[in-house]
C-alpha cells in the first residue's frame, strides 16, 4: 500500500516528462500553426479570387455571330442606324427582325452566319433570341435618351468598343442572379471597384460615381430625386 | 511533430482571413441581394416599342372609347380614350381588366365539340360542315322554324346577321334580352313603325330625380354617368335618389329618399299630384308631346294625395311636397328611371308614372331633358331573298310568345322538340336569365346548341358545339351605343392584336354557313367575308368609323315624327307584385348592382374580383345586407350564416348588418355565383338570378321582376 506522498512522488517524473515534451516540440507546433494558417489563407484566396468567379459564371454562345465592324462600314448613322431612338424618345435596344429584314430579306454575302440567320429566322419570321450583355434588372430605370441626347455621351463610354468587334464574345452570366458578367467586370481588379475604362464595370456604384463626377450632385437631373430613387423609381 | 487541433484552428482562421480578403463573401452577398430583389419567377414583361391604338369597349352596353397601350404586339393596358363623346378619358374597372379577357385562361382557343360531356378540339372545317349538314337536314324535314337564335343585343351587324340568317333559313325565332328601352318605347305612340329610345341630356339638367337609377353604380354608360354626376356637384345640380338601399348613388346624392321597394311608381304619382295641384305643369308642352292627359290628371288628383302616398312609400308627405315643388320650379328638371344598372325592363305603369313627370314639366326634347329618339337603324344591306321553305317557316308562330326571351325556357319545356337547334351569340342566358336552374333544364332539352362565345361561360359549357369568336381586341365590329346618351353613337372595334388562337369572327362563320347552304340562303349573303359585309352595311359611316372609331347619330325631329307619350291611367295597384307568399316569406329580396361586379354576359375578370369588398364576398360566400332591426327580429348577428329561401331556391349566405337598407329588405349582390369561366370567378358566391323568377307586366308581358319574397333562417 502506498501513501499519498508516495503517489505524489510517483507522478513527478511524468510531469517532468510532459514539460520537456512541450518545450521540445514548441517550435514545431508554432511552425505548423503558421503553416496551416498560410495554407488556409492561400487556399481561400485562391478559391475566392480564382475558383469562385469561375464557378459563379457560366457561358452561353450567342444564337448567331455578328460582325459589328463590318456593319459599321455599311451604315451611315453609326450605332444609331440599328440601335435607334423611336419617335417617342424611347430607345429601341437590340434591333428586331423587322430592321434586319430591310437588308437581309435574302442572303447578301457569303458568311455562314448570314445564311443561317436568313434560313432560321428571316424565312420563319422568328426573332433572334440575342443574349444581352447590358441587360438591367426590371427595378432599374435607365433612360438612354437622357444620357445620349441630353448629356451627349458616347455609346462607347458605357458599352466599350463593341462597334469595332468582328465577332460576339460568349455571354457569361451569373448563376445566382442570371445577369451578365459585363456588369461586374472581368478583370480581378474590377472586383475591388478599380477600373481603367468606364465600361470595365457597370455596377450601380459606378453609375452613382459617374453621376457625382459629371453633375456634382447625387440627385437625378430630371426628377431631382435623391439616392436610390435616381434609378430605382 | 504532431498536427493537433491548434493547426486546424489556425487553418480555419487563415481560411476565414483569406475568404474575407477575397470577393467571395461580398460578391455572394451582393448577388443574393440582387437575386432577392428580382425573383426569377416574377414575370417581367418584355421591353419593346410602345404604341397606342384607339378602339371601342364592348364589355357592357356603355360603348366607351378606349386607347389600348401595347408593347410591341402585346396589349399591356387599356385606358379611357380622351375626348371620346361617351367617356372622355374615363375607364371603369371592367374596361381596365380587358387584357385579362384577352390573355386569360377563360378563352376558348379553337372550335370545340362536346362529346359525352367533355370538349374535344375539332377543326373549323369539321365544325362548319357538321353545322351546315344539321341545318340542311332540319330544313329538308320542313322544321326550319325549330332553329332559334339568341343574341346579346338587337343592334349591330352581328345580331343582324344572325337574324338575317334565321329569316332566310325560315325561322322567326330570333330573341334577345328585353331592356328598359322596350318599356320606354311601349309607353309612346309611334308615328311610324319604329322603336323609340330615350336620350337623356343629363349634363345640362339642374334637378335630377332618380328612381332607383344607379348613376354611380353602372346605369347607362357608367363613365359618362359618373362624369355627369361629378359635374352636378360642381354645377350645383341637385340629385334626389329614390332607392330602398344606400347605394353609392344614394350616398353621393343631395337627398336620399329610402322608399319601400317597388313603390317608385306610387311615389312618382304622388310627386305628380303636387305638380298638378299647384299647377306647375306646362300645358303647351303636354299638348305637344302627349295624349290622354286630362283623364290621367283626374285619376292622379283623386288617388295619389301625398298623405296616402307617404303611407305606402314610407316617404314623408312633406318631403313629397317639397320634391314636387322643387321639380316643378326647376329650370331643367329630369326624372330618370331604371333600377340599378337599368338592364331590366320596368312595368309600363312605373315607366309611365316616372316619365309623366318629365312630360308634365315640359322637358321632353329640350336641353337638360329627355329626348325621344328613333332606333338607330343604320345598317343598309340588300333585301333578303326568301324561298318557299323560308316563307312557310316564317309564318309559324314564335316559340316564345311575343318574341320575349324570358318565355323561351318554359316554351321549350312545354313542347317537345320546339327548338331543335339553338345559336347563342354574345349572350350567356344560362347565367343571366332569371330562374336560372329552369333555364338550364330547358337548355339541356335542346338537341343541339351552338355557342359563339369567346369565353368558356355557362352557356358555352352546356353547348354541343362552340365556334369561338375573336375577342373584342382582335376583331372589326360596329358597336351601336344608346344607353341613355343624348345622341346614339356607332362605335367601332378594330383588331389591336392578331387573333391569338384558332378563333373566327362570328360574322364570318354565319356568312360561311349561309353560303355553304347555297340557294336563297346563300344569295342573301352576297359578301365574301364579314369585313366586306360590315363595310357594305355601314355605307356612309364606314370612312368616319375607320378613321375615328366613333360616329354620333344626330337627330333633329320634325313635329310629325315625334312619338307621343301616352299617359297611362294607373290602376288600383300600380306596383308589380312579387312572387311568393307574404305569410311565410315576409322579407323582400332585392338585387344590388355595383361597378365592381359585372352582372351581364361578360363575367368579372380576376382583377375585378380582387376589388370586391368584404361586404360583398368573403371566403367565396355571398354577403347579404339587412337592417340591424331585421336581424334582431330573426335572431341573426353580424357575420353569421343564414339560409335564404325564396320561392325559387334556397342558399346559404353570410349576414352583414347595415343601416343603409330598409327594414325587412335583403340586399343581394348581383354578378356572383358563376359556375363556368376560370377558377378566379367560378364557385364564388351565389347567382342572384337563381333566386328570382320572371314576373310579367300585365300590359307589355315584359319580365319586370325587381325582387322576390324571401325568408331568412339562422343556419
Amino acid at each position: 500500500m502506498s501513501t499519498v506522498d508516495d503517489k505524489a512522488n510517483e507522478i513527478e517524473p511524468f510531469d517532468n516528462k510532459a514539460e520537456s515534451t512541450s518545450v521540445n516540440n514548441g517550435n514545431g507546433i508554432a511552425g505548423f500553426t503558421i503553416l496551416f494558417f498560410i495554407i488556409g489563407f492561400t487556399a481561400s484566396l485562391f478559391i475566392g479570387w480564382i475558383v469562385f468567379p469561375k464557378l459563379l459564371y457560366s457561358k452561353k454562345k450567342q444564337p448567331l455571330d455578328f460582325n459589328h465592324e463590318m456593319h459599321m462600314t455599311l451604315v451611315k448613322n453609326g450605332c444609331e442606324s440599328c440601335h435607334f431612338f423611336r419617335e417617342d424618345g424611347t430607345y429601341s435596344g437590340v434591333p428586331k427582325l423587322a430592321q434586319c429584314i430591310d437588308c437581309h430579306q435574302e442572303v447578301q454575302g457569303d458568311t455562314g452566319n448570314e445564311a443561317l440567320f436568313v434560313e432560321k429566322y428571316v424565312s420563319k419570321g422568328k426573332e433572334v433570341p440575342w443574349l444581352i450583355y447590358s441587360r438591367q434588372p426590371d427595378c432599374v430605370f435607365f433612360s438612354h435618351a437622357a444620357h445620349i441626347k441630353l448629356a451627349k455621351m458616347d455609346c462607347e463610354t458605357c458599352h466599350g468598343h463593341i462597334g469595332q468587334s468582328t465577332s460576339l464574345k460568349p455571354y457569361e452570366y451569373n448563376l445566382i442572379t442570371g445577369y451578365s458578367r459585363d456588369i461586374w467586370g472581368k478583370n480581378p481588379k474590377n472586383y475591388l471597384g478599380l477600373k481603367t475604362n468606364t465600361y470595365d464595370r457597370m455596377k450601380m456604384n459606378d453609375c452613382a460615381a459617374c453621376h457625382m463626377e459629371e453633375t456634382g450632385r447625387k440627385s437625378s437631373v430630371s426628377t431631382e430625386k435623391d439616392g436610390c430613387f435616381v434609378c430605382h423609381k | 511533430m504532431k498536427i493537433d487541433r491548434r493547426c486546424f484552428l489556425s487553418l480555419g482562421i487563415g481560411a476565414t482571413a483569406g475568404t474575407a480578403l477575397s470577393p467571395l463573401p461580398w460578391k455572394l452577398m451582393d448577388d443574393i441581394s440582387i437575386w432577392s430583389q428580382n425573383w426569377p419567377w416574377t414575370p417581367v414583361p418584355p421591353d419593346g416599342e410602345i404604341s397606342y391604338t384607339d378602339s371601342t369597349c364592348t364589355l357592357c352596353p356603355g360603348g366607351c372609347g378606349i386607347t389600348v397601350r401595347k408593347i410591341d404586339n402585346r396589349v399591356v393596358k387599356i385606358e379611357g380614350r380622351k375626348n371620346h363623346p361617351v367617356n372622355n378619358g374615363g375607364i371603369c374597372v371592367l374596361g381596365l381588366s380587358g387584357p385579362q379577357l384577352l390573355y386569360g385562361p377563360t378563352r376558348v382557343q379553337s372550335p370545340m365539340k362536346n362529346v359525352n360531356g367533355t370538349f374535344q378540339k375539332i377543326t373549323w372545317n369539321q365544325a362548319l360542315s357538321e353545322i351546315t349538314e344539321k341545318l340542311l337536314t332540319i330544313r329538308a324535314e320542313g322544321r326550319s322554324h325549330t332553329v332559334a337564335g339568341i343574341a346579346g343585343s338587337s343592334r349591330g351587324t352581328v345580331p343582324a346577321l344572325l337574324q338575317r340568317f334565321l329569316t332566310a333559313y325560315g325561322s322567326p325565332n330570333f330573341y334577345c334580352q328585353s331592356s328598359i328601352e322596350d318599356s320606354f318605347s311601349l309607353s309612346h305612340i309611334q308615328p311610324q313603325n319604329n322603336k323609340t329610345i330615350p336620350g337623356f341630356d343629363l349634363e345640362n339638367a339642374d334637378y335630377v330625380l332618380s328612381f332607383g337609377t344607379g348613376i354611380m353604380d353602372g346605369w347607362g354608360s357608367p363613365l359618362r354617368m359618373i362624369q355627369a354626376g361629378n359635374a352636378w356637384k360642381t354645377g350645383k345640380t341637385k340629385l334626389i335618389q329614390v332607392e330602398p338601399r344606400l347605394s353609392d348613388t344614394a350616398a353621393k346624392s343631395d337627398e336620399w329618399l329610402p322608399s319601400k321597394p317597388g313603390t317608385e311608381a306610387i311615389l312618382a304619382l304622388g310627386i305628380a299630384h303636387v305638380i298638378l295641384l299647384e299647377s306647375l305643369y306646362d300645358q303647351t308642352a303636354i299638348n305637344y308631346h302627349s295624349e290622354g292627359f286630362s283623364t290621367w290628371r283626374t285619376a292622379v288628383l283623386a288617388h295619389y294625395h301625398p298623405d296616402k302616398v307617404a303611407e305606402i312609400t314610407g316617404i314623408d308627405s312633406r318631403t313629397i311636397i317639397t320634391v314636387g315643388r322643387e321639380f316643378g320650379h326647376a329650370e331643367r328638371p329630369v326624372a330618370i328611371f331604371g333600377r340599378g344598372k337599368g338592364n331590366t325592363p320596368l312595368s309600363l305603369t312605373e315607366m309611365s308614372a316616372v316619365h309623366a313627370l318629365n312630360v308634365l314639366v315640359g322637358n321632353v326634347n329640350k336641353t337638360g331633358g329627355v329626348f325621344t329618339l328613333p332606333e338607330p337603324n343604320y345598317i343598309s344591306w340588300p333585301e333578303i331573298s326568301l324561298d318557299t321553305k323560308a316563307e312557310t317557316g316564317l309564318q309559324t308562330k314564335q316559340i316564345a310568345e311575343g318574341g320575349l326571351l324570358h318565355r323561351l325556357p318554359s316554351a321549350i319545356k312545354e313542347a317537345e322538340d320546339s327548338v331543335t337547334l339553338l345559336f347563342v351569340a354574345d349572350a350567356n342566358p344560362c347565367y343571366t336569365l332569371t330562374d336560372t336552374k329552369e333555364v338550364i333544364r330547358a337548355f339541356k332539352k335542346i338537341p343541339f346548341k351552338v355557342s359563339f362565345s369567346s369565353y368558356m361561360d355557362e352557356t358555352a359549357t352546356l353547348s354541343d358545339l362552340i365556334l369561338p369568336n375573336h375577342s373584342y381586341l382582335e376583331r372589326y365590329e360596329d358597336v351601336p351605343v344608346t344607353s341613355g346618351l343624348r345622341n346614339p353613337l356607332i362605335g367601332f372595334t378594330k383588331p389591336i392584336v392578331n387573333p391569338l388562337f384558332q378563333t373566327k369572327h362570328t360574322g364570318d362563320v354565319i356568312i360561311s354557313i349561309a353560303r355553304a347552304m347555297k340557294g336563297s340562303i346563300g344569295s342573301s349573303f352576297p359578301w365574301e367575308n364579314y369585313l366586306q359585309c360590315l363595310k357594305n352595311g355601314l355605307g356612309q359611316h364606314w370612312n368616319p368609323l375607320i378613321n375615328n372609331d366613333v360616329v354620333e347619330i344626330k337627330y333633329v325631329p320634325e313635329f310629325e315624327d315625334i312619338p307621343r307619350f301616352a299617359f297611362q291611367i294607373p290602376n288600383d295597384k300600380p306596383q308589380v307584385l312579387l312572387e311568393g307568399n307574404e305569410n311565410n316569406m315576409n322579407l323582400t329580396l332585392i338585387p344590388s348592382d355595383s361597378l365592381r361586379l359585372s352582372s351581364g354576359y361578360i363575367g368579372a375578370p380576376p382583377f375585378m374580383m380582387k376589388t370586391l369588398p368584404d361586404t360583398i364576398l368573403t371566403d367565396n360566400n355571398t354577403i347579404i345586407q339587412i337592417h340591424p332591426k331585421t336581424a334582431e327580429k330573426l335572431g341573426l348577428r353580424q357575420g353569421c350564416y343564414a339560409i335564404l329561401k325564396t320561392p325559387k331556391d334556397e342558399k346559404k349566405v353570410k349576414i352583414h348588418l347595415s343601416q343603409g337598407i330598409g327594414e325587412d329588405i335583403i340586399s343581394f349582390p348581383r354578378g356572383l355565383g358563376h359556375t363556368a369561366y376560370d377558377r378566379y370567378l367560378a364557385g364564388k358566391g351565389i347567382n342572384f338570378n337563381e333566386l328570382i323568377g320572371p314576373v310579367e307586366d300585365t300590359f307589355s308581358g315584359l319580365d319586370v321582376a325587381w325582387g322576390i319574397r324571401a325568408s331568412l333562417i339562422k343556419a
